[in-house]
């Protein structure tokens, strides 16, 4: 068969932020499937939760102090985050660097604070189903957050390096900035669920 | 005698030689050991998968024979019952797990690319990945079945049963880590392949001009991003129960049972959809080709698949008719899982007004899809039988349900498969199956497992429960097994012959041009086998039947780069041309990365630390992937 000419894609860009990039949809492909994780186990707290006369079944609430702070740290954290993706989209290499590095520290705080976060949860994986479906729930949204660090801590680095001035640096910046919004969003349900159902029923 | 050539038909024949030879250096495979384990193009990657996947299939008959052996008559006691429960928990898993989701998506990874006109799939790492981290997987599972820590408890593994309490050792452990293995295997392959549909169209082919296999690997896809996570925090659960004690499934401290059939049913239904959706796909492809139309009534093609995809998460619960549900539960779910005879019945039909309107060919292929319509009518009408409680109840862990699945899987998917392998194995290989050894395969097969299953309606009937070691004589069961185990012996060698046929045509079949049987698809553009960028240039779609439209000059578009792997992205609705992005070259880390997985989660069966332990080299391997290389594709400023 003759090929026909009948298009020149020469003139295209070679790169492209957001909807247009490749790598943004395959983000979004994972949090999809990182949604659904959190949503079944959630979903497994709560069918739990409807087998139970009295919730939690233990003496204590799981404490509010560090998670409450967890939670705020977090949300705060988005405002850094959205100026540092902004900043990527405009090329901006120091500002991008300053924000890596500055995401980089909060991710570490955060995630030294949800060490101590288990430890105030009350209640063991092991003593009852309920306890090992807090510690699920928590342990999940845990794994987004140490490897969202990783990932940053890793870019970051990148940054610095020879490797750090190219077009595709950005748009990973970008793609990993969009991450860490997911990890904040994520958190909000599952932080109502642990601390804030019990108390409310 | 010197051949006549004119100064511009030279120019462009010599420039297209110039094209063919960047392309053939740039898009290379690479040599030896090393390059062999650092593979990332979809074809070689998809060949590696399918191969697997059917020597898993053979492994998993193998082990059915024997069942079937230990059955044929009353009182047997050939295999004792503790190998008889690993026997027929090995060949469901297989079934499941190591055959007929892995085969399908490795038939996407393969075909997709080459459908929607692109050069590579996307994240073509993540695909090698996905294939080592599959076949580790698997060999693991075989391994442990070899050391007799196959494990015992089914291919559903219900807990109390899996649970520490009853299992004991390491066998269920084994299974539970080899549904995290092949889970995360399927769901990177499912990104992969999303994106590819998504973003890497040819200029033009707007969703509504998409091939409908590459629909029904669309759904799929998506499918298994909503599914799979399901079944992995089951799996995950229930090691935790058994390695350190949590107490999801232990009702004595608050857990329930019930949690996870729910978990496992949630991904389980779905499941079924996800095995034997891409057959659809499958059968509407060959369909058209051998009617010499495109299929009847696309849109509504289209809206069944979706529905189909849809539907299938609303069902799981008529797995549990049988653990005591509240009444309104019941109805709901047998409304709904009747109505999923709606989409399927759609489609059957617009396959029939296909033929109908169209001149069939009675090809190997098309002879599969006409079993497949035969034998998947029948499994949907038990289907809808099941889907009413009170028959449940009667039948309900009985032949009848072996009888109804092995309808609809096999008949669902085995029938399109074979007929799929026959049809795109000469544009894989460049070689045609034999037809006449073809057509003795099919019908063998046909035979085979009509013979084999039928009577097995009848068995669950009459009340023979499964996943039963042997059974006596006084129930009178005897004649109706021994029928069974005739026809799983047609059956096996009508998988033999397919076997024969494939190792006998690889060698002398008969060679194929780029589109031996006159198809419509882009995928019949390129030669047979393709060259490793798959399209010299990326293919235009100005219409969703490109080869019958333009049987002569295909539209096509240049300006990719040749020096280094380039894709074409275009826009996710309409497909019009937006960016030249890098594509990934071969590279070791995928595979030394499905090494650090494996290890992970091996360790972690044996102790709750590896988790911690095999983190290390899993991030070690993670970050030497992303590290960039100077002089790599990706790095190449454009």
């Amino acid at each position: 068969m003759q090929p026909k000419f009948v298009l020149d894609l020469g003139d295209l860009p070679d790169h492209g932020f957001g909807t247009r990039s490749l790598t943004w949809w395959g983000t979004v492909g994972m949090f999809a499937i990182e949604s659904t994780t959190l949503a079944i186990g959630a979903a497994a707290y709560l069918y739990l939760m409807g087998q139970e006369p009295h919730w939690p079944p233990v003496a204590k609430n799981p404490d509010l102090s560090v998670s409450t702070t967890v939670t705020l740290l977090l949300l705060l954290s988005v405002i850094p985050n959205v100026w540092l993706e902004k900043r990527a989209e405009k090329y901006d290499l120091p500002a991008v660097r300053i924000g890596m590095v500055l995401m980089s520290l909060i991710g570490a705080v955060l995630v030294v604070l949800r060490l101590y976060e288990f430890s105030h949860l009350n209640v063991r994986w092991d003593s009852n189903a309920y306890g090992s479906a807090v510690w699920g729930l928590l342990g999940l949204h845990t794994a987004h957050l140490v490897t969202d660090l990783v990932d940053t801590v890793v870019l970051a680095i990148l940054l610095f390096t020879r490797h750090g001035n190219h077009a595709r640096r950005f748009v990973d910046s970008a793609e990993n900035a969009m991450y860490w919004n997911f990890v904040v969003i994520a958190w909000l349900p599952v932080y109502a669920i642990i601390y804030l159902l019990p108390r409310w029923l | 005698m010197a051949t006549e050539v004119t100064f511009p038909r030279d120019e462009t024949t010599r420039a297209e030689a110039a094209t063919h030879e960047w392309l053939s250096r740039t898009w290379a495979t690479p040599q030896g050991l090393i390059g062999w384990l650092s593979e990332v193009d979809h074809k070689i990657v998809g060949r590696r998968s399918l191969i697997t996947a059917v020597a898993f299939f053979a492994l998993g008959g193998l082990l059915a024979l024997t069942m079937r052996v230990q059955l044929a008559k009353p009182d047997n006691n050939l295999i004792g019952p503790d190998l008889y429960n690993q026997l027929f928990s090995m060949h469901g898993s297989t079934m499941m797990f190591l055959f007929a989701v892995p085969v399908m998506q490795a038939l996407g990874v393969y075909l997709v690319p080459l459908m929607v006109g692109t050069r590579a799939i996307a994240f073509p790492r993540l695909n090698a990945f996905a294939f080592w981290v599959y076949l580790f997987g698997g060999v693991m599972l075989y391994v442990a079945f070899a050391l007799n820590i196959g494990p015992d408890t089914g291919w559903f593994s219900y807990v109390p049963l899996s649970g520490p309490q009853y299992s004991s050792g390491k066998r269920v452990d084994f299974w539970a880590q080899m549904i995290t293995f092949t889970e995360l295997s399927s769901l990177a392959i499912a990104v992969s392949t999303i994106c590819t549909i998504f973003k890497q169209r040819a200029p033009g082919m707007s969703l509504q001009k998409m091939p409908l296999f590459v629909w029904a690997l669309l759904v799929t896809n998506f499918m298994v991003c909503f599914a799979m996570p399901a079944v992995m925090i089951a799996s995950t659960y229930l090691l935790l129960d058994r390695s350190i004690a949590t107490q999801f499934f232990n009702p004595a401290e608050g857990g329930d049972p019930l949690l996870w059939q729910h978990l496992f049913w949630f991904f389980g239904h779905p499941e079924v959809y996800i095995i034997f959706i891409p057959g659809l796909g499958i059968v509407s492809a060959i369909t058209a080709t051998f009617s010499g139309r495109p299929v009847v009534a696309y849109p509504l093609m289209v809206l069944s698949l979706l529905a189909t995809g849809f539907l299938a998460f609303g069902l799981w619960v008529h797995h549990m008719f049988a653990t005591g549900l509240p009444r309104l539960g019941d109805s709901f779910y047998t409304a709904a899982s009747a109505m999923i005879a709606l989409p399927s019945g759609i489609q059957i039909f617009c396959w029939i007004a296909t033929m109908w309107e169209g001149r069939i060919r009675f090809t190997t292929p098309m002879l599969f899809v006409i079993g497949f319509v035969v034998v998947f009518v029948l499994g949907g009408l038990t289907g809808v039988m099941l889907a009413s409680v009170p028959m449940d109840l009667q039948v309900h862990d009985t032949y009848f349900v072996v009888a109804h699945f092995h309808y609809v899987l096999i008949g669902g998917a085995v029938f399109p498969l074979l007929g799929g392998f026959y049809y795109w194995f000469p544009k894989m290989t460049g070689r045609l199956l034999s037809e006449r050894l073809g057509k003795w395969n099919f019908w063998l097969f046909f035979i085979g497992f009509n013979v084999t299953f039928f009577p097995m309606h009848i068995l669950g009937l009459e009340g023979m429960p499964r996943r039963v070691y042997t059974y006596s004589a006084q129930l009178g069961w005897g004649s109706m097994n021994l029928l069974a185990t005739t026809g799983a012996f047609v059956l096996a060698i009508g998988v033999l012959l397919f076997l024969v046929n494939v190792a006998r045509s690889l060698r002398s079949g008969q060679r194929a041009a780029a589109n031996p049987w006159g198809a419509s698809g882009l995928e019949w553009a390129t030669d047979s086998p393709p060259p490793n960028y798959n399209f010299a240039h990326i293919p235009v779609a100005e219409t969703s039947e490109p080869l019958w439209d333009h049987p002569h000059e295909l539209p096509v578009a240049h300006g990719l780069r040749l020096d280094r792997r380039e894709l074409l992205l275009t826009s996710v609705g309409e497909a019009s041309p937006d960016l030249r992005e890098p594509s990934a070259d071969p590279s070791i880390w995928p595979f030394l990365a499905a090494l650090a997985a494996t290890f992970l989660f091996i360790l972690s069966i044996f102790t709750p630390w590896g988790l911690y332990i095999g983190a290390v080299p899993v991030a070690i391997t993670l970050i030497g992937w992303f590290w960039p290389r100077p002089g790599e594709s990706i790095e190449r400023e454009g």
